[in-house]
């Protein structure tokens, strides 16, 4: 039998037909929902008469609207009240088993499916998200589709797909001390670019992604639609059935002992070809910070601002002039003199428990030298990925030492990745954010995004501008 | 799904690279319900000087002349040229709704992101890939010249300049099918039911923890 890559395993398991010109029809096994990309998909399935097709598959929560403080009083805005609403009302109708805003295990579609066992190796995963590629990260098919596709899902179970070429991105060596998946992924992007990944389905390997955590392959394979990629994936391995195992959703008995059979099997077989190959030594990354508006723009700590002057052509260069009067940077400023005005720590790709230890590290560091957010720092947040993250944090005491340093400590959310709820930058507001998204006005019009890790994000609030958080990692963090 | 087959169209040059989706709808006008009205708020933070909210009237805010939807010789204009990676970002199908309800039947760029290529198709809206060459002549001939049109038949898979220079482009030909006539993918899959049905007991009795 020809070797196979995981990607390739993943989709022979999923084909339910194969039309001639090589697209197929491809079998769904759990859907996320939320409340931004769904109501019109309901809607469209009651319009046509059509019936849900498995209500099973489905996990719904709302995500991107929730306000982050006093929650009690409920949604103030009436809009965003509205479509948290309808997700309620749709799913109390079909039966769908939602956590809603109340529920303590509500939280960020793409930070609840892990925690819950509902994200599985070798499923296949959707949701009206273009971060569902998140779940790649348990050796599963995870991809992000449009609304006319979640209702496609709800009325079929499948989707059609034309089968995406495969590139492997190997990063071998060990990471420094510091620098984190967030470094490894901005580092990738800076490499190939935004476009880089577009047509591909990424299969993350090497040493480096075998040594990280799964908190830390979510944060990775969270970002591959940054570059390009619709789906990014991890070989599975005994990290990720031990993240699995005892999960409420997780496999039981009998089933637990079939499941992990088989899920020993997903990985790329030895002489597996890719049609790409990328290969990295995590030695070489060092901190990474986005200068500019798109995840591409992407730097190390150490760096200067670029000049446009040295831009690889006319298109970029009129990129990046663009760029850095939306970010009102010049040319050959050092990214450690650029100072901020908020941090937000969070999104569905840095606020699960790992990411949170990683930002407490700092604020404790701060508290116990006399330090805490800088003064010329309006608001930094923490915000936690769901109910339960925060509920683990609290009892770890990670709170207490983000409060005591001056960070805000909020509720679970989507929160200022995307500003659709209050949380929100002002214009020509600078934020150290350890989202995913540097657009243009992706946190709030006119804000200035620099995507960065935790430990960066925390340490940006602390000294008020970015810093490396190696010199701190080597003074103080070991 | 309205059908595509001819059209004959303004062209209005969006000259920057990775347009991404945010930057087509922003997301306060993603909270609505509904899958249409989004067109006056296509490109909302480009095109108004202000900022723009969702159930705000959008006839009296101040416009950004400086951007080229907004210039004179652009307006009822249905194609749209842009630059690589366009669409790139959230996964948001109310991009091109926007672009949709704006006017545009057809997008022209050297290359899109996946998902935004492949919710253009589920609305009625085509995403055209030409060569980054022919892009940038398109680019130059639609600055030099007032009026300029383009002539796209969907059938024949070309692109007709106003001097009858036919470009041609590849689409794929399940999905030129369906917005030639407009077709329901639903409806279509749902003739599947029976394979969807045996995949699933094929599936049950090899990886019964799947169903459980």
């Amino acid at each position: 039998m020809t070797a196979r890559t995981l990607y390739d395993k993943l989709w022979d398991d999923h084909v339910v037909h194969r039309q001639a010109n090589g697209t197929a029809l491809i079998y769904i096994d759990r859907h996320l929902v939320h409340e931004v990309t769904s109501p019109q998909a309901f809607e469209g399935l009651k319009l046509s008469g059509r019936k849900l097709w498995r209500a099973k598959t489905i996990l719904a929560t709302p995500d991107h609207n929730v306000p982050t403080t006093a929650r009690a009083a409920g949604i103030v805005d009436p809009v965003s009240r509205t479509q948290v609403e309808t997700l309620d009302a749709n799913c109390t109708e079909l039966g769908l088993n939602e956590f809603r805003m109340s529920d303590p295990r509500q939280g960020i579609v793409h930070v609840i499916g892990p925690e819950q066992g509902f994200t599985l190796p070798g499923t296949t995963l959707v949701c009206g998200d273009s971060h569902t590629s998140t779940h790649g990260a348990f050796a599963a098919l995870a991809f992000g589709i449009g609304t006319s596709e979640v209702e496609h899902v709800l009325a079929t179970q499948c989707l059609w797909q034309a089968k995406s070429k495969s590139m492997l991105v190997k990063v071998d060596g060990a990471l420094p001390a510091g620098v984190t998946a967030k470094d490894i992924a901005l580092a990738i992007i800076g490499r190939i670019g935004t476009a880089g990944g577009t047509g591909y389905a990424l299969e993350f390997g090497g040493e480096a992604i075998r040594a990280l955590s799964m908190e830390g392959r979510m944060t990775l394979c969270n970002m591959a639609i940054e570059a390009g990629a619709r789906a990014g994936m991890v070989a599975a391995d005994e990290k990720t059935i031990a993240y699995v195992e005892g999960r409420p959703q997780a496999p039981k008995g009998a089933d637990w002992e079939q499941a992990v059979a088989y899920w020993r099997t997903l990985h790329s077989d030895a002489g597996a070809v890719f049609d790409a190959v990328l290969e990295m030594d995590a030695a070489d990354i060092k901190p990474q910070v986005t200068w500019g508006t798109s995840p591409e723009m992407v730097l190390s700590v150490r760096d200067k601002v670029p000049n446009p002057a040295d831009a690889p052509n006319a298109v970029k260069r009129a990129d990046w002039e663009r760029a850095l009067a939306y970010m009102g940077l010049s040319a050959g400023t050092p990214i450690s003199e650029i100072a901020i005005d908020k941090a937000f720590i969070g999104s569905c790709t840095n606020s699960r428990i790992e990411d949170l230890r990683e930002a407490a590290v700092v604020a404790r560091w701060a508290v116990a030298n006399g330090r805490r957010v800088a003064a010329n720092v309006k608001l930094a947040m923490v915000v936690p990925g769901s109910g339960l993250v925060k509920a683990q944090a609290e009892a770890e005491g990670l709170d207490k030492d983000f409060v005591a340093a001056g960070f805000e400590w909020r509720e679970p959310g989507c929160s200022m990745c995307l500003a659709m709820n209050a949380d929100r930058l002002e214009p020509g507001e600078r934020c150290a954010s350890t989202s995913n998204r540097n657009f243009e006005g992706r946190q709030g019009q006119g804000g200035r995004t620099h995507l960065v890790s935790p430990a960066m994000a925390a340490a940006a609030a602390v000294f008020g501008h970015f810093v490396d958080i190696r010199d701190l990692a080597n003074k103080v963090l070991q | 799904m309205t059908p595509f087959n001819t059209l004959h169209g303004l062209v209005v040059p969006l000259d920057r690279a990775n347009v991404d989706t945010d930057a087509i709808i922003p997301k306060q006008f993603l909270k609505s319900i509904k899958r249409s009205g989004f067109g006056p708020n296509a490109f909302d933070e480009w095109r108004y000087l202000d900022r723009g909210e969702p159930g705000k009237s959008n006839h009296d805010r101040p416009l950004n002349p400086d951007f080229v939807l907004n210039q004179a010789r652009y307006q009822g204009a249905s194609v749209l040229l842009a630059r690589e990676n366009f669409g790139c970002g959230s996964s948001r199908e109310h991009a091109p709704w926007a672009l949709e309800d704006y006017g545009f039947r057809a997008i022209i760029a050297p290359s899109f992101a996946d998902i935004f290529f492949n919710n253009c198709f589920k609305n009625g809206l085509l995403p055209i890939v030409l060569p980054a060459e022919t892009v940038d002549r398109l680019f130059r001939e639609a600055e030099a010249i007032k009026g300029y049109a383009l002539t796209v038949d969907l059938a024949e898979q070309t692109v007709t300049t106003p001097t009858g220079d036919t470009i041609s482009f590849e689409v794929d030909g399940e999905r030129k099918h369906r917005l030639l006539h407009g077709l329901d993918d639903i409806a279509l899959t749902l003739q599947f039911t029976n394979e969807i049905k045996a995949y699933e007991a094929r599936r049950k009795a090899e990886a019964a923890w799947l169903f459980a």
